[in-house]
């Protein structure tokens, strides 16, 4: 067999495509829930979180300034594996999917909630000034004049870290969630041959490319101002 | 005038289009030594582009460009070697931001002339004091003012010893009360003998410094001959017209 | 209360399990001095393709750059590390890292620099050619200089990542410091190693989350 034949048989062998094709589809759409469900959990927790910071209660923001960082510089895996082993011996037994929903909502959270005041923070004074003197209340001020024009500019950034963040969903496979990498490295085992890592990889690039390629298109529309 | 010596900037035919827009239709125009030509055009007549091509910033799609001689657009021709003998000034200065004056001028020295650190410094030092500003050799762009800051671009074109210098519209970034300093250090040029090809609207340096105007519109010389005619006499209508517009 | 104390907040086992945590620490610098330095260069290289003239060059360059986006790191690494030798290729733990992570890194830090090297003006280009810089001179000395400093908080910020990233190394069983905490927790029963770890990652990494967010908000205004 020459080089080419073994290429293909080692990593896009036909039968194991067919094989597991079914197996990958699975754990596609395991992924795109727990992604789904991250991205709507975390992407509002950070909301909520930049808008109860605009209050500016102190303790309550020192709280959440405390919250964002760990978040931010705590790795992904390290949180996974401390909810996924911690709890259950405090008597929490939550399931593995449940377990990696939480930790990467709050990681996305973190991120997000960093974004939305970075963003909130940028709309000038003057805005807050109009609105105010002309007696428009707090809150409407926020959701009328503030928040619609902060949020335009964090599109692009969002996109991009919900991007970053909902690749994590990979790490279910070290918690027995059964995603794509997990369906992938079972098939991968059974079969001896690379060709499932191979089918779990396309089936990534199928789901995020279109994500990448819309964060690239929304940064050059809404140019998030740098320097 | 030294009319019997060749000139050292010499077009003949020069065309450029952006995809299909053509911005030069076919330029003739000659430079002699220590003349100083001065170009003038509504905006959008390829004034800056005819500038730019002329050291090859820009990609001419047609004719050619010589330089004391050597045909710039040839394969042959080093066209790094031949940005020596071009200085070029812009209008939006583009001196480098993280570099004091000093290391603006220094740069080129040092790494296309190959001159050693010291020397170098003194040849920057020798081009900031001929236009007036070497006390300032180590403030950095921000620090200093508009005119100042075009003023050490100038040095910073001069110090590699060119043989004509471009200017496209020098002062037209320029508060007026600081337009006056830059004039000034171009009539000291023109006074020493540099060639200089000039875009701009300055029309009265242009009457005291000019040897030639050229009026271009729409990518073609309407009208060339010495300040006196073009600004008091001048014989084509358009040219008439943007005489007046501007004169207003 | 008192439970969970006991299992996350166990100093006994916490100082049991330090020095094979210090060990694993110890690995992961060493992976991160290797695979930062590759990150950073290997960024800069994807980031002048991508800007070539050659419209051939440039979009192989995206393509390239948006599959190794689109991609989970954890998935290239178990590929490099797994996939691989049923080609024929057997990696160290440490060279299929590198690997992985080169080609990740490349990409993200390679679009770091490409907007670096965009938000600096044309004019600086053309005044540092107009003096007759070659291409590469002024790219070196003028162009860069301004570019890295205009996005150095993007830059800093993703270097954060890496060094997170660098945890998934114990997935393929790299001694590192989660690998080394997790091997301390298997053999405790006991999560308090880990949390030993999250403590030093916060160390590592808390006062440079804090300044990032500083730099950030200060050019955003």
């Amino acid at each position: 067999m020459d080089a080419w034949s073994r290429f293909l048989d080692t990593f896009f062998k036909w039968e194991l495509i067919q094989r597991y094709f079914p197996a990958i589809l699975d754990g596609m759409a395991v992924t795109i829930e727990i992604a789904a469900a991250v991205v709507i959990t975390g992407i509002l927790l950070g909301l909520v979180l930049a808008i109860v910071r605009t209050f500016r209660i102190l303790p309550i923001s020192a709280l959440i300034v405390i919250f964002v960082d760990m978040f931010r510089a705590l790795p992904p895996l390290v949180l996974v594996l401390l909810v996924y082993f911690g709890l259950p011996n405090i008597g929490i037994n939550l399931p593995s999917f449940a377990v990696l929903w939480i930790v990467l909502s709050c990681v996305l959270a973190a991120f997000a909630e960093e974004i939305f005041w970075a963003g909130i923070l940028s709309i000038p004074k003057g805005q807050w000034e109009a609105a105010r003197s002309t007696g428009i209340g707090f809150l409407n001020t926020l959701a009328y004049i503030v928040l619609p024009q902060a949020v335009r500019l964090t599109v692009a950034p969002i996109t991009n870290r919900t991007l970053a963040i909902t690749k994590n969903t990979a790490l279910g496979m070290v918690i027995g969630v059964s995603e794509i990498l997990s369906q992938a490295t079972t098939g991968q085992s059974f079969a001896g041959n690379a060709t499932p890592l191979t089918m779990g990889a396309i089936a990534y690039v199928i789901l995020f490319i279109p994500v990448v390629v819309l964060g690239r298109w929304l940064e050059t529309r809404f140019r998030w101002r740098r320097a | 005038m030294n009319d019997d010596r060749p000139p050292i900037l010499e077009v003949r035919g020069l065309r450029k289009s952006f995809g299909h827009l053509e911005v030069l239709r076919g330029i003739d125009l000659a430079v002699l030594p220590q003349e100083l030509v001065f170009i003038i055009g509504p905006s959008g007549s390829g004034k800056s582009t005819l500038l730019r091509c002329c050291n090859r910033l820009e990609e001419p799609t047609g004719g050619s460009i010589r330089i004391d001689g050597v045909d710039l657009m040839a394969r042959s021709t080093d066209i790094n070697a031949m940005r020596r003998r071009i200085g070029m000034v812009f209008q939006s200065f583009n001196l480098y931001p993280h570099m004091s004056a000093l290391g603006n001028v220094a740069l080129a020295l040092r790494k296309v002339l190959g001159r050693k650190h010291a020397e170098a410094d003194t040849l920057a030092r020798a081009a900031l004091a001929r236009v007036g500003l070497a006390e300032k050799a180590n403030a950095y762009p921000a620090e200093l003012s508009g005119g100042q800051q075009q003023r050490v671009a100038i040095a910073r074109a001069l110090a590699l010893g060119p043989k004509i210098m471009l200017f496209d519209e020098p002062t037209s970034a320029l508060d007026p009360e600081l337009v006056g300093s830059v004039l000034k250090v171009m009539r000291e040029l023109k006074a020493g003998g540099m060639t200089m090809l000039v875009v701009s609207h300055e029309m009265r340096f242009a009457r005291d410094a000019a040897d030639r105007v050229i009026f271009i519109d729409h990518g073609v010389i309407v009208e060339e001959g010495t300040p006196e005619q073009i600004f008091s006499n001048p014989g084509e209508a358009r040219t008439k017209a943007f005489i007046a517009e501007i004169a207003r | 209360m008192e439970a969970l104390l006991q299992q996350f907040f166990d100093f006994a086992i916490m100082a049991r399990a330090l020095p094979l945590v210090l060990t694993g620490l110890g690995q992961t610098l060493v992976l991160c001095l290797v695979v930062i330095p590759l990150g950073l260069a290997g960024g800069l290289c994807v980031a002048l393709f991508s800007l070539a003239r050659s419209r051939a060059v440039r979009w192989t360059a995206a393509a390239m750059i948006d599959f190794f986006r689109a991609i989970p790191p954890l998935v290239l690494l178990i590929f490099v590390y797994a996939g691989l030798p049923f080609a024929g290729i057997r990696l160290s733990p440490l060279a299929a890292v590198a690997i992985a992570f080169l080609l990740n890194n490349s990409s993200y830090y390679g679009e770091i620099y490409r907007a670096g090297i965009e938000s600096v003006g044309r004019g600086q280009w053309d005044a540092a050619r107009s003096t007759g810089l070659k291409p590469h001179q002024a790219l070196i000395y003028v162009v860069l200089p301004q570019a890295i400093r205009n996005v150095l908080p993007d830059l800093i910020s993703n270097t954060v990542e890496v060094v997170k990233l660098t945890s998934l190394a114990s997935v393929v069983a790299l001694p590192e410091l989660l690998y080394s905490a997790d091997m301390a927790r298997s053999i405790t029963f006991n999560t308090s190693p880990i949390v030993l770890a999250a403590a030093i990652y916060l160390v590592m990494l808390w006062p440079i989350v804090r300044l990032v967010s500083r730099l950030e908000r200060r050019i955003a205004s």
